[in-house]
């Protein structure tokens, strides 16, 4: 089936985009990158959290 | 503008949108079109009818045009929250990332084994057992949305769980009431039956469409019957779970409901405003108009809200600025205890640095007592509390008038059908075309509603979207706003391409 097949190729090059590229080179996950232990990454989160509007 | 966070917040924001409302024109055709195939192919192998075979195999095609375009553009949503929202996505991680990737890896095998039944087992298994792969399918799909909402409903009422402010995560306490909070609750049961309604609709105006070209008259009008006798009880039901959500967003989100209806000054026997025109300039507290025009129902908001015509629906003005009378604190009140939480945090972190347990505690008992207002700490000014009126209140209004239009297409349909006239009536086919269309517009008004009408918060009181976002460079999300509008641009056009081809060639007569 033509349409079949015109679909499945959709799907493998949106798949391919998302995960090849997007994923990987522009949607790094913030946290795990920059921090190394999740001590780390619960400091970062509450500093963002506890700073004052004013120092915004 | 000129406020470098504050851009890459508004990026972050309508990437979010977009990929979201791009995301939500295929996801309600696969929920509801999955059920109406499951119908067809009952039709099938109750009376044995090789027709409505053909006709379930057409509108199967039609379906997997649309799952396989869409299939897998939410994940693009999990993407966002890892890099634009770490700090909102590491505050819920714990509780929504698991149960997510179990949900997404439970509908993947339901879908991947059910799925490939339907579509390429039609010679290969039994009718039974195919007949019960496609429910399956229609059932799975619609389970699979369970999660994803139980989130978006927590973010709105976030119920059944505790900061805990050493992790700054929330920790689930109890389990039921995330899961079956009322928010919870009319998220699922008003995205599904709307959109079986979409479902519905797009049936019908597929099907009308071949009765104004002439072709496939018999099948066209089998489908249609069917399809709107369920588009009917559904759009009877969206009305139902419509109230329900409305009665909630009243008693759990007063500054939505406000907005939805452009209430500045809350008042008894409060009005829905029937048609309207609202002055987009207008800002709380101020004393211009709120509407140039507008035609009202008397009581009607006080009945929805309350479930009493005769009820007090607070209004803008005092969800901002507090009304005494009514025992409203409003959020300029709200800033000073939020702030309160907001130093308190602070104070408890430091007092914790230095190794003092005592401070810490006596920090954490003062924060544990103004917590619930947390999120207004970080507000500079308490206008902000309020979202954008106007386009909460059109999408709103569009949503529901839609919602009243589209039981009465169904009833004509019907109407027609029995008298044996259906293909004579033009004005109505039309319609009946159009309204596909119609349909998308409600669905994204529905969404507009939930989601701009809670601004400015990510999770309702507690965290603003501002704060919620990563400190990184505007730049970087404006050009993956960019890549996105392009990728679902072109994944749209597809779709309709191959759907147009698709219909032009028609069912197998
Ligand atoms: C007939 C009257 C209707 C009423 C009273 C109604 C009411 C509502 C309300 C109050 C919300 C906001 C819920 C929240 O923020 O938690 C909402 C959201 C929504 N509506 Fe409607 N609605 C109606 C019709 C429709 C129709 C016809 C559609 C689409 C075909 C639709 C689709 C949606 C969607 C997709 C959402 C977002 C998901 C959600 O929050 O449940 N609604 N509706």
């Amino acid at each position: 089936m033509v349409i079949g097949r015109s679909l499945w190729k959709i799907i493998a090059i949106k798949l391919f985009i998302m995960f090849a590229v997007l994923k990987l080179f522009f949607f790094p996950n913030y946290l795990t990158t920059n921090f190394n232990t999740e001590h780390d990454r619960a400091e970062h989160v509450l500093d963002n959290l506890t700073r004052p509007p004013s120092a915004r | 503008m000129g406020d470098p966070i504050l851009t890459t917040v508004d990026w972050a924001r309508a990437q979010f949108a977009l990929t979201a409302m791009y995301h939500w024109i295929f996801v309600p055709l696969t929920l509801g079109l999955s059920f109406l195939i499951a119908f067809f192919e009952s039709i099938y192998v109750k009376t044995g009818n090789e027709e409505w075979k053909k006709l379930t195999k057409f509108w199967m095609t039609l379906f997997g045009i649309n799952f396989a375009i869409g299939v897998a553009t939410g994940i693009i949503l999990e993407f966002q929250f890892g890099t634009n929202w770490s700090n909102y996505s590491w505050m819920v991680g714990d509780i929504f990332g698991a149960p997510l990737a179990i949900e997404g890896i439970f509908a993947f095998f339901l879908e991947a084994t059910f799925f490939a039944v339907m579509f390429f087992g039609w010679h290969r298994v039994s009718k039974g057992f195919h007949l019960f792969s496609t429910w399956m399918v229609a059932v799975g799909s619609n389970l699979s949305a369970v999660w994803i909402l139980v989130a978006n409903g927590w973010m709105q009422f976030p119920t059944g769980m505790e900061f805990n402010p050493d992790t700054a995560r929330f920790e689930m306490h109890n389990f039921w009431e995330v899961a079956l909070s009322p928010v919870a609750v009319h998220k699922f049961t008003h995205t599904t039956s709307s959109a079986f309604l979409l479902a519905s609709l797009f049936v019908v105006g597929i099907s009308a469409l071949f009765l104004l070209q002439e072709r496939h008259q018999k099948m066209a009008k089998r489908s249609m019957i069917v399809a709107a006798v369920f588009g009917f009880l559904a759009s009877v039901f969206v009305g139902f779970t419509g109230d329900e959500a409305a009665y909630n967003v009243a008693q759990r989100q007063p500054m939505k409901l406000a907005a939805m209806e452009g209430l500045y000054v809350g008042q008894e026997k409060a009005p829905v405003v029937a048609m309207g025109v609202i002055n987009a300039g207008k800002k709380p507290g101020d004393d211009q108009p709120a509407f140039y025009q507008e035609i009202k129902v008397p009581g009607l908001l006080s009945l929805l809200a309350n479930r009493d015509p005769n009820s007090f629906v607070p209004g803008i003005n005092d969800l901002v600025f507090g009304n005494a009378e009514r025992n409203i604190i409003g959020a300029e009140q709200r800033m000073i205890t939020g702030r309160v939480a907001l130093a308190e945090l602070a104070h408890y972190k430091d007092a914790k640095a230095k190794g003092d347990e005592e401070e810490a505690a006596a920090a954490l008992s003062i924060f544990n007592q103004h917590k619930e207002d947390l999120g207004y700490g970080y507000l500079n000014n308490p206008a902000e509390a309020a979202p954008p009126v106007a386009t909460t209140f059109y999408s709103f209004h569009i949503m529901v008038a839609l919602g009243t239009m589209f039981p009465m297409i169904f009833l004509l349909v019907l109407y027609f059908a029995f008298k044996g006239t259906l293909e004579y009536q033009r004005w109505l086919n039309l319609l009946c075309f159009f309204s596909i269309f119609l349909g998308y517009v409600a669905q994204e008004a529905g969404w507009v509603v939930a989601e701009v009408g809670r601004q400015p918060w990510a999770i309702q009181g507690l965290l603003p979207v501002g704060v919620a976002s990563t400190n990184i460079a505007a730049g970087n999300v404006q050009t993956t706003f960019f890549m996105f509008l392009t990728l679902f641009t072109a994944l749209l056009l597809a779709e309709i391409r191959i759907m147009v081809k698709q219909i032009k060639i028609g069912p197998e007569e």
